[in-house]
């Protein structure tokens, strides 16, 4: 039985100890709480409410309470109560001013919608009893059963149909869960597309970063420091200005181009297409993003003493024995960090592949701003925005499992 | 070496020969200049000097790591300037161990012979008897992160010699372990080398260490090796001012050779004292000269000294109880930091400061050297 240590005055000494440790605890709070208050705003805050944003959407619901109210008490067809509730709510919605968003709504999951509300809204101050004709007079298109399954999947606020979109998938008039159209799937294949790039981009990363972090690393103080402004110069220039120079470079009247035609490589009508498309994608966003796998590289390289390498040499190894089995495993720290940073990077990547893509090199990213700011579909945005979050989490547990992450070395 | 004969049977057998070496880093200034150096199997040599002596080059040029600028390098008569080290077969411990990190011991040991192509048996069996050897057969799984400076020490050691090298090259091994281990690790490595009969070469700035563990010591500075001899020899009977006041304590005089005799001579100190020596570099009568004495030849019980021996008058400016011997600092001829060392036995005097005594010592014991 182990009894309980008391201070010389009798109290309890873990008490004491809490009290005693509790004044630099509290200084230490203030000193953190304006960052703390800082991230929760403008980071928590906007992530959390993307997230709920990917799962709820009361456009319908908000602005049609009668008709939701009769989805959620009726499971069956419509009767000339739903037909009742529909008028009415068409009636209040043209008086609010929100027909526009009850039919984005329902337009999202039936396309060519949008302009059913409006314009039904627009003649609903004259509809009488019986509803249903009135409606019918007004648009014919109210009676099909398609339109009403959609409409009572949209009068639930919380759902996962933005999560169904963004995998290609979508709910028939039954409610079972369908794939889209085959010309209509570009989601599923945009996210492989985009992890696909960012793994080659990775590589070609790691490929050129490695020799010029062990350079750094090794090389004398005053050419390692003249290379390290040259590897940094980058991080000091402008992404912008950065993406539009390789634009310079690689268009088809542009100067890689013109070289090798001007030095009879290449014909004038064989000018290659090394942008617009995924190549720019890969080359310019290689290039941008080089400094986040040297530094790593470099930092870890730079703890391994020489002396290992002429340890493995002296037992008996030759060079290339000495890289695989003494360098190579020792930088594993560096080389899982700078691939963890490179793709994480280059899966969220925007602007770059936004200018130098084309049409074939656009990301997932590209997709989301896209519906941001052009289809105004928040909710898809951030359920794609989700997808890829989770997706990338995954990736990082994955890394743990594998590698460990408490192995990574990032400076 | 004093016996020409014994010198040329040794080139003879010669192991390890260094020949007319010389190294430059920058094309200006000589590392190591005109380096001849020969060592029979089995030798335990040690190269010592201070830091920038270029002992450590000699060391890194011996393993492969640099290349001489001129000269030639001979491995059992074989030149080796051109070959890799890793054809070199010389086994190697590091000053930091240069243990793997990312292998567990048994593994830093069977490296080599993986890389040497030995089977699974062969090499476990290796390993183990390295382990024993070192005494760390209990460690075989551990990381070399999981183990103390000097159970490193013996991983780096067993790593060495596991694929039965016939030279092993050490560089300061045994800088970053404390005191009692060093001593003691000493005595293990001397043990091992010559139990297994292995060539040894040793670098160190450890004068301690050099005396105690090793055949024959190279003492290196500036470049040149000032001195190569067995302990004792070098203790004894340095060669030059250099040598006498790295290894060991020194008490130095200054002075003019006064009288030449036949294996002694007579110096006349800067203050007007004479003392009784013997030249060792210098030849004539009016040569500038430092002699050199070693603490613990000096004698200051005038009834001991060889009758008619020179003697000086000495002020005890300090007296130092160290347990087994006393060091007790003197002004003589005007150095303030001559030190004599008496052994702590019953009739030993204890001098107070202030006191006044005739110090005076053997000839044999005080060197005239170069100036």
């Amino acid at each position: 039985m182990a009894e309980i240590l008391t201070t010389a005055d009798g109290r309890p000494l873990k008490a004491a100890l809490q009290a005693a440790q509790a004044r630099a605890k509290r200084r230490a709070f203030w000193l953190v709480a304006p960052l703390l208050l800082f991230v929760l705003l403008t980071f928590v805050a906007p992530i959390g409410q993307m997230l709920v944003r990917s799962a709820h959407n009361d456009g319908f619901s908000a602005h049609m309470p009668r008709l939701t109210a009769w989805f959620a008490a009726n499971p069956g067809a419509a009767d000339d109560a739903a037909w009742e509730a529909l008028a009415l709510d068409l009636q209040d919605s043209a008086v609010a001013k929100t027909s526009g968003i009850v039919g984005t709504r329902v337009n999202y999951e039936l396309s060519g919608t949008r302009s059913l509300f409006t314009s039904t809204a627009r003649k609903a101050k004259d509809f009488a009893p019986p509803y249903r004709e009135a409606l019918l007079k007004a648009d014919k298109d109210w009676d099909d059963p398609a339109l009403w399954g959609v409409m009572r999947q949209v009068s639930q606020a919380y759902s996962g149909n933005f999560f169904l979109a963004a995998a290609d998938l979508a709910r028939d008039a039954d409610g079972t869960i369908v794939q889209v159209p085959e010309d209509r799937r570009v989601y599923v294949n945009l996210f492989v597309k985009t992890f696909v790039l960012a793994g080659v981009i990775t590589l070609t990363c790691l490929i050129l970063a490695y020799p010029v972090a062990h350079l750094l690393a090794t090389l004398p103080m005053r050419w390692s420091n003249l290379l390290m402004i040259l590897v940094l110069l980058p991080f000091w220039t402008s992404l912008l200005v950065r993406t539009t120079s390789w634009m310079v470079l690689l268009q088809q009247q542009g100067v890689i181009n013109n070289m090798m035609v001007a030095a009879g490589i290449i014909g004038e009508d064989g000018r290659i297409a090394m942008m617009y498309n995924q190549t720019g994608t890969i080359i310019a966003m290689t290039h941008i993003l080089l400094p986040f796998m040297i530094l790593p590289l470099y930092s870890v390289m730079k703890t391994i003493p020489p002396s290992y390498a002429r340890a493995a040499r002296s037992l008996g190894a030759t060079s290339w024995t000495t890289f695989r089995r003494i360098y190579l495993p020792q930088t594993l720290p560096g080389i899982g960090a700078g691939s963890l940073l490179v793709f994480i990077l280059a899966v969220g990547y925007y602007i770059t592949p936004a200018l130098v893509g084309g049409a074939s090199g656009q990301l997932i990213s590209n997709l989301i701003a896209f519906h941001m700011q052009d289809s105004l579909n928040w909710s898809l945005a951030a359920a794609l925005a989700a997808i890829l979050l989770a997706l990338v989490l995954v990736l990082y547990w994955l890394y743990d499992r594998l590698i460990g992450i408490d192995n990574l070395k990032l400076g | 070496m004093g016996n020409p004969d014994l010198a040329a049977a040794q080139k003879a057998e010669a192991f390890v020969v260094f020949d007319r070496v010389q190294k430059s880093y920058d094309g200006e200034t000589l590392v190591v200049k005109d380096l001849n150096l020969s060592l029979p199997k089995g030798e335990f040599l040690t190269m010592l000097g201070p830091s920038g002596s270029g002992k450590t080059t000699c060391l890194m040029m011996l393993a492969g790591f640099e290349t001489a600028t001129h000269g030639e390098i001979l491995l059992d008569g074989r030149p080796i300037n051109n070959i890799p080290p890793h054809k070199r077969g010389i086994g190697m411990v590091f000053q930091n161990y240069a243990l793997f990190p990312h292998m567990t011991v048994a593994e830093n040991l069977s490296f080599p012979l993986e890389v040497r192509g030995l089977g699974r048996a062969a090499r476990e069996e290796k390993i183990t008897r390295a382990l024993d050897m070192v005494k760390m057969g209990a460690f075989a799984n551990r990381r070399p992160a999981q183990l103390s400076g000097g159970q490193q020490q013996r991983i780096a050691l067993a790593r060495a010699l596991v694929f039965q090298p016939e030279l092993v090259l050490m560089d300061e091994p045994l800088g970053a372990l404390d005191k009692q281990l060093r001593e003691h690790m000493q005595f293990e490595i001397t043990r091992l080398a010559h139990d297994l009969g292995i060539t040894t070469v040793y670098v160190t700035h450890d004068q301690t260490e050099a005396l105690t563990m090793s055949d024959r010591v190279a003492v290196f500075n500036d470049g040149v090796i000032q001195q190569l001899a067995p302990p004792a020899e070098l203790y004894e009977k340095p060669q030059n001012s250099f040598v006498a006041q790295f290894i060991g304590e020194n008490n130095t005089l200054e002075g003019v050779v006064a009288e030449m005799g036949d294996g002694t001579c007579v110096v006349r100190l800067d203050d007007g004292g004479l003392i009784d020596a013997v030249p060792v570099n210098v030849t004539r009568v009016g040569e500038r000269t430092r002699v050199s004495i070693r603490p613990e030849r000096v004698e200051m019980n005038a009834a001991r000294l060889q009758p008619g021996a020179h003697t000086l008058k000495a002020v005890v400016r300090e007296f130092i109880y160290m347990g087994d011997i006393f060091r007790t600092r003197l002004s003589v001829a005007g150095n303030d930091e001559f030190i004599i060392k008496t052994r702590n036995a019953p009739d030993a005097l204890r001098l107070e400061p202030g006191a006044e005594i005739d110090i005076g010592w053997l000839p044999q014991d005080c060197r005239a050297l170069d100036a």
